[in-house]
């Protein structure tokens, strides 16, 4: 059971998978550091109170919906249309809950609930490519890589929206920091792309998002992610039908 | 911003039920049960086909330009995805975006002071 590198370190496989799980998810520090300063900054100039920001940041914890509510709720649209809108940002999520399911559906049910609360994007695709990459690892080894991606990103999203709320606009918009996020998705997402049904798929994908840009939040997303995927399975099968 | 107190809690408290019912959904739900193969091949594609997606419209119309099209936020996307598809790192690719970015923008600043 025990690896070699393992054994040496002294370490059990469990423990460490959820090391290598740090390891891979210390960079997007970079990322979550920013974001989570910015929309504590969103937030208090939006009127939240400390408690309410933080309130936002722990229980919801997922930056994205999270603008998408505090900017509605600057708008002051009505409370079903603010839950409505920013719970679609979030159903892409729903397809990464499914996606897990082969690689984490035997864990125990708390444990599955646990990642499920820690399931985000960076979480997510950290921990899916390592499963790709390794599939003899067994289920616990993959459970504790996943909470080992979340430790580092985690606390520094709670902490960081802290710092945001404190400082306030003390953070020049000259570092241009929204341009993190799409760097880090493209450069996440690219070393995927390992076969011509995996291009197709992200093209596909890009394509029919930009064509639903004005769709409301998330909609024209999950339109174009149902199509990409169709087009990642029409291709891959076209391509084993010519294999053989 | 005119919600009370309350409504303010409403929102979060229903948002963070709401996103973690989401998460839970097929994972919770469905456990070790199999799955169909043709659902099974569907979602091993879900990572490429959910971020190019969510990323597009952020690199052609950014909103720190206003949806203007940025040319050097363009030439620094593609410089990560060059980079991290050739290298399968996606360290490497980050580098050479950031690099690509803010030294395109910090060139930009200096020509005038060159002319």
């Amino acid at each position: 059971m025990t690896t070699s590198t393992a054994k040496k370190a002294g370490l059990s496989p469990a423990k460490s998978a959820f090391w290598a799980g740090v390891r891979d998810g210390a960079p997007f520090i970079l990322m979550a550091g920013p974001f989570a300063t910015l929309f504590g900054v969103v937030a208090t100039d939006a009127g939240l109170t400390l408690a309410q920001a933080m309130g936002f940041t722990v229980l919801v914890i997922a930056g994205a919906a999270q603008f998408a509510a505090v900017q509605l709720m600057v708008e002051n649209a009505s409370i079903a249309f603010v839950l409505l809108a920013a719970l679609a940002v979030n159903l892409r999520m729903a397809m990464y809950s499914a996606s897990l399911v082969p690689y984490l559906g035997s864990a125990p049910l708390w444990k599955r609930a646990c990642i499920a609360y820690l399931n985000f994007d960076q979480t997510y695709i950290t921990s899916v490519a390592r499963y790709e990459a390794r599939p003899e690892m067994p289920v616990p080894e993959r459970v504790a890589y996943f909470f080992g991606v979340a430790t580092p990103i985690t606390p520094l999203w709670f902490g960081m929206t802290l710092v945001g709320i404190l400082a306030g606009k003390a953070i020049p918009e000259a570092w241009a920091l929204d341009f993190i996020l799409p760097i880090m998705f493209l450069a996440m997402v690219a070393p995927m792309l390992k076969s011509l049904a995996h291009i197709a798929a992200a093209g596909m994908s890009m394509i029919v998002a930009l064509a639903l840009v004005d769709l409301p939040a998330g909609t024209g997303l999950l339109i174009a992610a149902g199509a990409a995927m169709v087009t990642g399975a029409l291709v891959e099968i076209w391509m084993e039908g010519r294999a053989k | 911003m005119n919600y009370s107190t309350t409504e303010i809690w409403l929102i979060i408290l229903i948002m963070g039920i709401g996103t973690f019912l989401i998460r839970f959904s097929f994972l919770g739900m469905i456990g070790d049960r199999p799955m169909p193969s043709f659902v099974l091949r569907l979602l091993r594609f879900t990572p490429v086909a959910v971020l190019p997606g969510m990323v597009a419209p952020l690199v052609l119309w950014p909103a720190a330009t206003d949806g203007q099209t940025d040319p050097v936020r363009l030439l620094a996307a593609g410089m990560t995805v060059l980079v991290s598809f050739w290298t399968r790192n996606a360290l490497w690719g980050i580098l050479a975006g950031a690099v690509t970015f803010y030294g395109a923008i910090g060139v930009i600043d200096l020509l005038p002071m060159l002319r």
